[in-house]
């Protein structure tokens, strides 16, 4: 039998899916541009919801990753065009598969390398810690004048994508959903498997998990890594949404708008990420459309949800969480 | 390289590390006693600029904008805590980040409500406002000395406050076991407010020493509240002497880093090179150095008694 949360997740896909095909056949693209950031936006969120959702580890440095996949789109398409090469008489390239490809291994081996030393702490240590580590990246970016410092970088011509015009808003969107809806699938998986029992276990009781032999530390830091490499995925993406890949992309807004969006759709649950960061877009979409004081009200609803509606938006919609 | 300019560089480090301190010690405070984790104490950093640059402004006296900065960040404090954080506290550290993330958004947006984006001007006091000779014949800024001069007698108030007076007996016993001194009739929501505005009050001390060096501006908190996160990580959270010795070294270190550092690469490298690779690494030092310690103990150099 179908669960209330499950019907509720097959609408909301439905619904990002259908509502920017509408709008590009009634010629409004600029709400397919914002359905795709909605996309992205999830599928970063996704991510941090492996760490911070199965794992409970409130990483408030996930723009690093986000950022390191931004940059890595940009400065092999900077290379590519310019057509200087990157490093070892390598080219840069502007197929996206291949950038993908680049951007999830750095993010996974910057996640790996921070992971290290920022997972020997817990609570409140690791919640400052990340921090700290993802200004440290944002410095070096802003510091680091090679790739545009701190005016950014800009990326002319959209990467392309073998078999699709991805100038096309409509096309753009489908690609980025599908590879959400693959996110999803491996999020889903990912939870249900052997691992994932290990890590939602590691957030509930480390000791209880080290003394059936398991060590926590490992298992925390396979789920950060992997956490860290869906995230430069979408950092990725999100420079090719915008065509522009800057230092504010690292910035610890954006850490903390990641963690917003899972809590404003639920956290730990599959669709939280999806229905916070469509709630989020929506909201200052709207919000900035009738006031320019948007931030303030923005705040306002935030601090409602966190008060009175603990389990975010599925929480409210699918009732409590099978555990706490 | 002068002895003068190293000097300077050095006073200037110590500077820096003693308006951390007056940032790191409310943090540290209000984390030891209510195990509260707030993002917001940038917020009461600005909230105390500005109510200093604006009564500095109308009554034409840094002194009472001074008072005032102290005042206005306490009040603003204790409405806070009043109002939002006293029902986080039992809650975990996932909401109280969210809770004060949603704080900072609405304080910096009301305060560009109010004030404008324009930033605000505030100036040095006469009675500050020359220079002091320094060994090897260079001079240092007054004011500059006097915020380090405010830096040690607010450490050595809150020593003496906490480990000699009544409310800081109680600051104490709240920091080991709450039920019990509830227990014995202590009224902790009080305490707790109490301790809220007292860190509050330091936080926009700070925001008003420096807004007179820099702007006064919507923002200016969020990058003090991150190098006092660092501060108090690297001390141990918690512990008001780790803050104090945790400031001192990231305001002398970053200081002295981006000093040192692209000098001492000129003997290895052309000066365009190494001013370049001197200044990204020297951003980066200070983090450096909290992973260093974290590595060799993850919490802290005093970690306070859990």
């Amino acid at each position: 039998m179908m669960t209330r949360e499950t019907a509720f997740n097959i609408v909301i896909a439905l619904l990002l899916l259908a509502a920017p095909i509408a709008a590009n056949y009634a010629g409004e693209t600029f709400y397919v541009t914002l359905a795709t950031r909605i996309a992205i936006l999830s599928l970063a969120a996704v991510g941090l919801n492996i760490a911070l959702g199965l794992g409970g580890l409130v990483s408030f440095g996930h723009a690093a990753f986000f950022g390191v996949g931004g940059y890595a789109a940009g400065i092999l398409a900077s290379h590519a065009f310019a057509g200087t090469p990157l490093i070892f008489g390598l080219p840069g390239t502007q197929q996206m598969p291949v950038i993908w490809i680049v951007a999830v291994l750095f993010g996974g081996f910057a996640a790996f390398l921070i992971g290290l030393i920022t997972l020997r702490t817990a609570g409140v240590y690791f919640i400052m810690i990340t921090l700290a580590f993802a200004q440290m990246i944002f410095y070096f970016a802003i510091s680091w004048p090679a790739y545009g410092g701190e005016d950014g970088l800009p990326i002319y011509v959209r990467n392309q994508f073998p078999g699709l015009n991805t100038l096309n808003p409509l096309s753009y969107f489908l690609l980025c959903y599908a590879l959400l809806g693959l996110a999803l699938l491996l999020f889903r998986l990912l939870a249900d498997s052997r691992f994932g029992a290990a890590l939602q276990a590691t957030r509930q009781n480390d000791v209880r998990v080290a003394s059936v032999g398991i060590p926590p530390y490992r298992v925390r830091l396979i789920a950060f890594t992997i956490s860290g490499m869906f995230t430069a995925l979408a950092g990725a993406l999100f420079a090719d949404l915008n065509r522009f890949v800057s230092p504010s992309m690292l910035s610890w807004q954006m850490s903390g708008e990641l963690i917003v969006l899972i809590i404003l759709g639920g956290v730990g649950r599959l669709f939280g990420p999806v229905v916070g960061a469509a709630l989020y877009v929506l909201l200052e979409f709207w919000l900035g459309g009738i006031t320019e004081r948007w931030q303030f009200f923005l705040g306002l609803i935030l601090l409602g949800v966190v008060l009175f509606a603990r389990g975010g938006v599925i929480g409210l919609v699918a009732g409590r969480a099978r555990h706490g | 390289m002068t002895l003068a300019l190293f000097l300077e560089q050095l006073l200037n480090g110590l500077q820096f590390g003693v308006m951390l301190f007056l940032m790191a010690a409310g943090l540290t405070l209000i984390f030891g006693v209510m195990g509260l984790i707030n993002l917001a104490h940038g917020s009461l950093y600005m909230v105390g600029a500005f109510a200093c640059a604006v009564v500095a402004a109308w009554t034409g006296s840094f002194w009472l904008g001074l008072v005032a900065s102290m005042a206005a960040a306490a009040a603003a404090g204790a409405i806070i805590e009043l109002a939002v954080i006293r029902r986080l506290y039992a809650r975990d550290h996932l909401d109280q980040v969210l809770a004060t993330f949603a704080l900072i958004l609405i304080m910096s947006e009301g305060t560009r409500w109010l004030f404008g984006s324009v930033p605000l001007y505030l100036d040095i006091p006469p009675l500050l406002q020359g220079t002091v000779p320094l060994p090897g014949g260079s001079r240092y800024q007054l004011y500059r000395l006097a915020i380090i001069g405010v830096g040690v007698a607010v450490a050595v108030g809150l020593y003496l406050l906490i480990s000699k007076t009544r409310l800081g007996m109680r600051i104490r016993a709240g920091e080991n076991d709450r039920e019990m001194i509830a227990a014995l009739g202590v009224d902790v929501a009080t305490l707790y407010t109490l301790v809220f505005a007292l860190g509050a009050a330091l936080a926009g001390l700070a925001g008003a020493m420096v807004g007179a060096i820099q702007s006064v501006q919507v923002g200016m908190g969020e990058p003090v509240l991150i190098l006092a996160f660092v501060v108090i990580v690297i001390g141990g959270i918690g512990s008001i002497r780790g803050a104090l010795i945790g400031a001192v070294l990231v305001g002398v270190t970053d200081t002295m880093g981006r000093f040192l550092l692209p000098q001492m690469l000129t003997l290895f490298l052309p000066p365009s090179q190494a001013a370049l690779i001197g200044g990204a690494v020297a951003s980066m030092l200070i983090y450096l150095l909290m992973a260093v310690v974290l590595a060799v103990r993850p919490r802290g150099l005093f970690p306070a008694q859990a």
